[in-house]
């Protein structure tokens, strides 16, 4: 029993991993405000906002910004408790974790005492929701971005950015044999699972996981080889070449505008 | 030990990507050096296992489960530099998509998880392994060591990273403003877990691997052995990389205290006089956010990125030396088909 719900565990992260990511792809191909702009500009302006987020100080702000991500993820129709679920399922809950001690151990003035010595300090709770709020907005500009770009698209736009072509050739790269030893592993715990009957110690489901993860890796410098070879029949010499068309609309203008406007406005907000 | 957004300031994270970028220039350069026109398949399926590495849990005695990074075992069999790189592309994806780990934050991750990580862990393993047989125990143990010491260099720094921003970054009533814990807790806190947990994980995952390797696919590590010609000098090599990236410790360790005072502090500390030069220093630059309640805090920032720009240069220079040095060697015994195989 012990062996088997190691291995469904292990099948269970590795499909979710490949469900997610191509769901994500689906919704950026949807029509929607963030998804009509050009990555570039989406990329830029997003990026701002997450300093902006780096920068504030007052929790007021941070919860502005919150509520300005949701409105943006309605209207870029993405659905609102899918995006929800994914930004608050993991990080901010374990910020939360991470926050409680700070209530308590922070130096400063009492705000509820709660015997003797121990309470909860003003410092203390603002500092744990500063953390809480910030860690939020962050990771849900991070996600939003994802959710409205297509994969093509944001490699395009970090070349703009004047990544090496090298880096950004091998970053798409990466991502696309991701999936294929995904499967494969994916398919290994599977051809595994169905032969077993009964359970495997930890000691036997450590070396059968050494030899799974031995056999990716010469798997995967094997197929270095077989993909080197095939972009060498293919005309490559080493040089990446890459198409990009972007042209930039009225409406990328505005966003920009609006953008800067907000991040603006967030900085003074932040000072009063 | 992915750090996300909001855990550090947009200071710290600009300087630890300065921190990094170094690092990178030198291992694009390093990788294409070695592997020419291979470069992209080859990073690219080694960052994919090293991605699908991670996603592996290894059920661990006890009931609980874990997930090893892969740094030093990447390094092993596809050099320290591939390793940096393709650890920092399965860092970037991770960010993108999983929201492991924060877009601001990456420069961060990244020096811990992809430059100290794999440097560190390769360095011991090379130590240890010497000039023993790719099949030998000894190079397992050197392999199972430099994924423990590695992994747990790489806490050691995020828990510094973590520990100094409510010392740096704190409103005037002394409100923390990012992680909220002092070196005192954030770095034993990381330093526990990591001895304790995850770099057994580590250790484990990198050891069964290379126990692994050295039965059924051995020539994965001989190109390593192989290599092993002009140790000596790689040795330098890591004793120096190691040098540098300790180098912030010294004023990170100590806080905002030693070598940081004010007028006002030189006075308390009982310096008779303020240097003139000093005196007149004071305020030169001024502090881009003065109400963080640290009146100082862009000397502390200027400080750092001079720490940094120190460190790019030390580097810099010990490169060109490098490759003064390695042409030289080249044109001795000329180059190995090995050679071109790995990174």
């Amino acid at each position: 029993m012990k062996g088997e719900g190691f291995l469904s565990r292990n099948i269970a992260h590795l499909t979710q991993a490949l469900e997610s990511v191509i769901f994500a792809e689906n919704m950026a191909r949807a029509p929607g405000l963030l998804q009509g702009l050009d990555p570039r500009v989406k990329m830029a302006t997003f990026l701002l906002f997450i300093v902006t987020v780096g920068l504030a100080r007052s929790l007021a702000t941070l919860a502005i910004i919150f509520a300005l991500i949701l409105v943006l993820v309605w209207l870029s129709r993405v659905p609102l408790l899918f995006f929800l679920k994914r930004v608050l399922f993991f990080v901010p809950v374990f910020a939360v974790v991470i926050a409680i001690p700070a209530l308590f151990i922070t130096p400063g003035d009492t705000l509820i005492a709660i015997a003797g010595n121990i309470g909860i300090t003003q410092q203390g709770a603002r500092a744990a929701g500063l953390l809480v709020l910030r860690v939020t907005d962050s990771l849900s500009l991070g996600v939003l971005l994802i959710l409205t770009t297509t994969w093509t698209n944001l490699l395009m736009a970090l070349r703009w950015f004047r990544l090496p072509p090298l880096v950004v050739a091998t970053i798409g790269m990466t991502y696309r044999y991701i999936f294929l030893l995904l499967h494969n592993a994916n398919a290994m715990f599977l051809a595994r699972r169905s032969r077993t009957v009964g359970g495997f110690s930890g000691g036997e489901n450590r070396r059968w996981l050494a030899r799974a993860l031995t056999t990716t890796l010469a798997k995967s410098q094997h197929l270095s080889e077989e993909v080197y070879l095939a972009m060498l029949s293919r005309g490559y010499r080493g040089e990446v070449l890459a198409l990009s068309s972007f042209s930039l609309r009225r409406r990328d203008i505005f966003w920009a505008a609006f953008a800067l406007t907000a991040i603006v406005l967030l900085l003074w907000s932040n000072s009063l | 030990m992915h750090i996300p957004d909001g855990y550090i300031s947009p200071a710290t994270a600009g300087i630890m990507y300065a921190a990094s970028a170094p690092f990178w220039y030198l291992a694009v350069n390093r990788v294409r050096h070695a592997l020419t026109h291979r470069t992209v398949p080859v990073l690219a399926l080694f960052a994919a296992f090293a991605f699908v590495l991670q996603m592996f849990n290894l059920p661990l005695p006890g009931g609980t489960t874990g997930h090893a990074v892969g740094g030093t075992l990447l390094a092993i069999v596809a050099g320290p530099w591939a390793a940096v790189l393709g650890i920092s592309v399965v860092l970037g994806i991770q960010a993108l998509f999983f929201g492991d780990g924060g877009l601001l934050a990456f420069g961060a991750n990244c020096f811990n998880m992809a430059i100290v990580l794999p440097l560190t862990g390769y360095f011991v393993y090379r130590v240890i392994a010497g000039g023993t047989e790719a099949t030998s125990p000894r190079r397992l143990l050197a392999a199972i060591a430099g994924s423990y010491i590695g992994i747990n260099a790489a806490a050691f720094f995020t828990g510094i990273e973590l520990g100094i921003q409510p010392l740096l970054f704190h409103t005037a009533d002394g409100t923390p403003l990012y992680a909220p814990y002092g070196l005192g807790i954030a770095l034993p806190a990381m330093m526990v877990g990591h001895l304790l947990i995850a770099g057994i994980v580590e250790a484990l995952v990198t050891g069964l691997v290379f126990a692994y390797l050295q039965r059924t696919n051995s020539s994965l590590i001989e190109a390593d052995v192989t290599r092993r010609k002009g140790g000596k000098l790689r040795l330098l090599w890591g004793a120096l990389g190691l040098a540098v990236l300790a180098s912030p410790l010294g004023l990170l360790a100590s806080g905002t205290a030693w070598g940081e005072w004010g007028i006002e502090e030189l006075q308390s500390l009982g310096l008779g006089f303020i240097p003139q030069g000093l005196a007149g220093l004071e305020g030169w630059w001024p502090a881009p956010l003065p109400d963080y309640g640290f009146p100082r805090m862009g000397a502390v920032i200027g400080y750092i990125l001079s720490a940094c720009v120190g460190i790019a240069l030390v580097v810099f220079i010990l490169w060109m030396l490098g490759r003064k040095l390695s042409h030289k060697d080249l044109s001795q015994k000329g180059p190995s088909s090995r050679e071109g195989a790995r990174a």
